[in-house]
């Protein structure tokens, strides 16, 4: 079981110890590296059986709900980190998400693809929509509805009321120091909600 | 099919052999006995039941610590008869979930089928004998509720040598058992595991209910003392219908004649169904009343209707939870709408309330509250996974 680069690089924010909600857990591996190698105490959240499933099988709690229908079940600050990886761009209602996560979460992790990177700009200049490692579908079956740059959310999470805490933009899971919203694939936030 | 069934009453003292005995075999073999309880039972209506006993049927082996023991809560109709073939060929009603390599894995855990008291498949029940009459209880028989059924049950442990169950385990009104249990003896149980189930019924569910219970008090038999057939078939009629989902019923019937033509008449016999719905629902409405018993049918539904342990506590389920000490695992089916996913939301969300440890699915099946008891990859899939977890926790002894 081995989290990837980007997930490994989030894992370091989270203290030992911690309450953790993963929004859109996918296979569980995250939530049971924070378990083992951290001790802490983790729930995911997924709509896909296939998720629900793996995470199962990792002896990992999870409630198979859409997110799209809110965060009622959980009280205000009621976990001490939530994540949501690369799953917002899928969210048909962002603002309202993060405002939920501001409420049950003391602190959030999110992360999503940068459709500034470069090479997302070069394809539009030339005249296409950016298929990449990070924006691997076609623009015809992508289940990624709000395409944003790391400027463009950092503006939102202000509106917002989230306080930035670290901003990153990694590729291939290696935090971008020069020019990061140019050549960062992945953009990371870590917020104080 | 290797079957070993043994209906001989067993006194509560001599030793229960099969624990020791019970062989590895592949299908199941199935155990059965009944365990008399001579001490008197108070019920939670104030009436007490001078003794009582207890058919119930074991599958696998209890291990020497006695930390893998399952014990399956049944629903409305159903019985002990969990996996496997009894005396009769008859398959028991949850033998896809139960069995050796099935997701609930009798090569693993000792599992524990009971016939509820108030019911008519061996325990004791309107049919049996009111010792103070030397008469058949019939309408007599005391209310029963679901907290005495685990109460029953518990005394079932203690003679089964269980201290603890890996879990307890039920759909329907047998999740309201293991929810029960959680709650009434909260370190007898690891995990807690309710399918299809609601943490009270609502209005609707009461007066599906009532109705039922109607057909049968109605029926001019059942005033004389016989047995109601026509009340208990309709009631079985209008249960049926609530269990199945309405495109579950598109699909199956439609609006498919029986025969060629329209009959342009009335009747109540298979023969004068014009379309298949009524020719399916008559069928099994009296298949029903040829075996079950018309008291029991009342009892049963009036003990779904009373579950309510949130009322206790000012109506927050939360708080009725709190004392709880196991793991929960709850699946609901999204087109059963006689216990429809949101009411297993709201359990889940009075367990993540109280900081429980809970797992929740949401099964896309189409076939309504049946659901529970059918094969679906997805739904297997996920019981698998939980017991392979609850089977890690029968090994260590603890969760």
């Amino acid at each position: 079981m081995s989290l990837r680069a980007d997930q490994q690089y989030v894992a370091q924010w989270v203290k030992p110890g911690s309450r953790v909600l993963d929004l859109g857990c996918d296979d569980g591996v995250l939530l049971a590296y924070l378990r083992d190698e951290k001790q802490c105490t983790v729930l995911g959240i997924d709509r896909d059986d296939a998720a629900v499933l793996a995470t199962l099988k990792l002896g990992i709690d999870v409630i198979q709900q859409d997110l799209e229908s809110g965060l009622a079940l959980f009280e205000n600050n009621a976990f001490d980190v939530v994540l949501q990886l690369e799953t917002l761009q899928q969210m048909r209602r962002v603002e309202p998400m993060l405002a939920e996560i501001a409420r049950v979460g003391r602190e959030a992790i999110l992360s999503f693809p940068n459709f500034g990177y470069w090479q997302h700009r070069w394809q539009l200049l030339q005249g296409r929509m950016p298929v990449s490692k990070t924006l691997p579908h076609q623009w015809f079956d992508t289940p990624n509805i709000r395409c944003a740059t790391l400027a463009d959310f950092a503006d939102l999470a202000a509106n917002c009321g989230l306080k930035v805490i670290e901003r990153v933009a990694l590729h291939q899971g290696q935090p971008v120091h020069f020019m990061p919203n140019l050549r960062g694939s992945q953009a990371v936030f870590r917020f104080a909600a | 099919m290797l079957v070993k069934t043994d209906l001989n009453t067993i006194s509560p003292t001599s030793p229960i052999s099969h624990i020791s005995s019970a062989i590895h075999a592949t299908p199941v073999t199935c155990v059965t006995e009944d365990l008399v309880f001579t001490a008197a039972f108070a019920l939670q209506s104030g009436a007490v039941l001078p003794e009582f006993s207890l058919r119930c049927e074991t599958y696998g082996t209890l291990n020497a610590s006695h930390t893998n023991a399952v014990l399956v809560c049944h629903a409305l109709n159903a019985s002990h008869h969990v996996a496997g073939s009894d005396a009769h060929g008859e398959l028991g009603w949850w033998d896809n979930m139960v069995g050796p390599g099935k997701p609930v894995d009798t090569n693993i855990f000792f599992v524990v089928g009971v016939n509820n008291l108030g019911s008519c498949f061996g325990s004791t029940g309107p049919t049996s004998t009111n010792p103070a009459t030397g008469l058949c209880w019939g309408k007599d028989f005391p209310v029963v509720t679901v907290e005495d059924w685990v109460n029953a049950q518990a005394l079932l442990a203690d003679r089964l040598g269980i201290a603890q169950w890996a879990a307890v385990l039920g759909g329907s009104l047998g999740g309201m058992q293991a929810m029960s249990w959680s709650i009434q003896y909260p370190q007898r149980l690891r995990h807690c595991v309710m399918i299809a189930t609601a943490p009270k019924l609502s209005a609707q569910n009461i007066a599906f209910n009532d109705v039922a219970r109607q057909a049968i008090l109605k029926d001019p038999d059942y005033a004389i003392g016989g047995v109601p057939r026509s009340g208990l078939s309709v009631a079985r009629m209008i249960g049926h219908i609530t269990y199945l989902s309405d495109d579950d019923m598109a699909e199956k019937f439609g609006r498919e004649l029986k025969n060629e033509t329209l009959q342009f008449k009335f009747g109540t016999d298979k023969g004068s169904a014009d379309f298949q719905v009524e020719s399916y629902l008559r069928h099994q409405g009296e298949k029903f009343a040829s075996y079950f018993d018309a008291n029991t049918y009342l009892l049963i539904t009036k003990a779904l209707d009373y579950f309510d342990p949130a009322r206790a506590h000012g109506g927050d389920l939360s708080l009725a939870l709190s004392g709880a000490a196991c793991d929960f695992f709850i699946a609901s089916f999204t087109t059963d709408w006689r216990f429809a996913p949101a009411r297993s939301r709201e359990i889940v969300a009075a367990l993540i309330k109280t900081r429980k440890r809970v797992s929740y699915a949401e099964i896309d099946a189409p076939h309504g509250h049946d659901a529970f008891l059918l094969d679906d990859a997805r739904y297997m899939g996920a019981m698998r996974a939980y017991f392979k977890r609850i089977e890690h926790s029968a090994q260590e002894g603890t969760s």
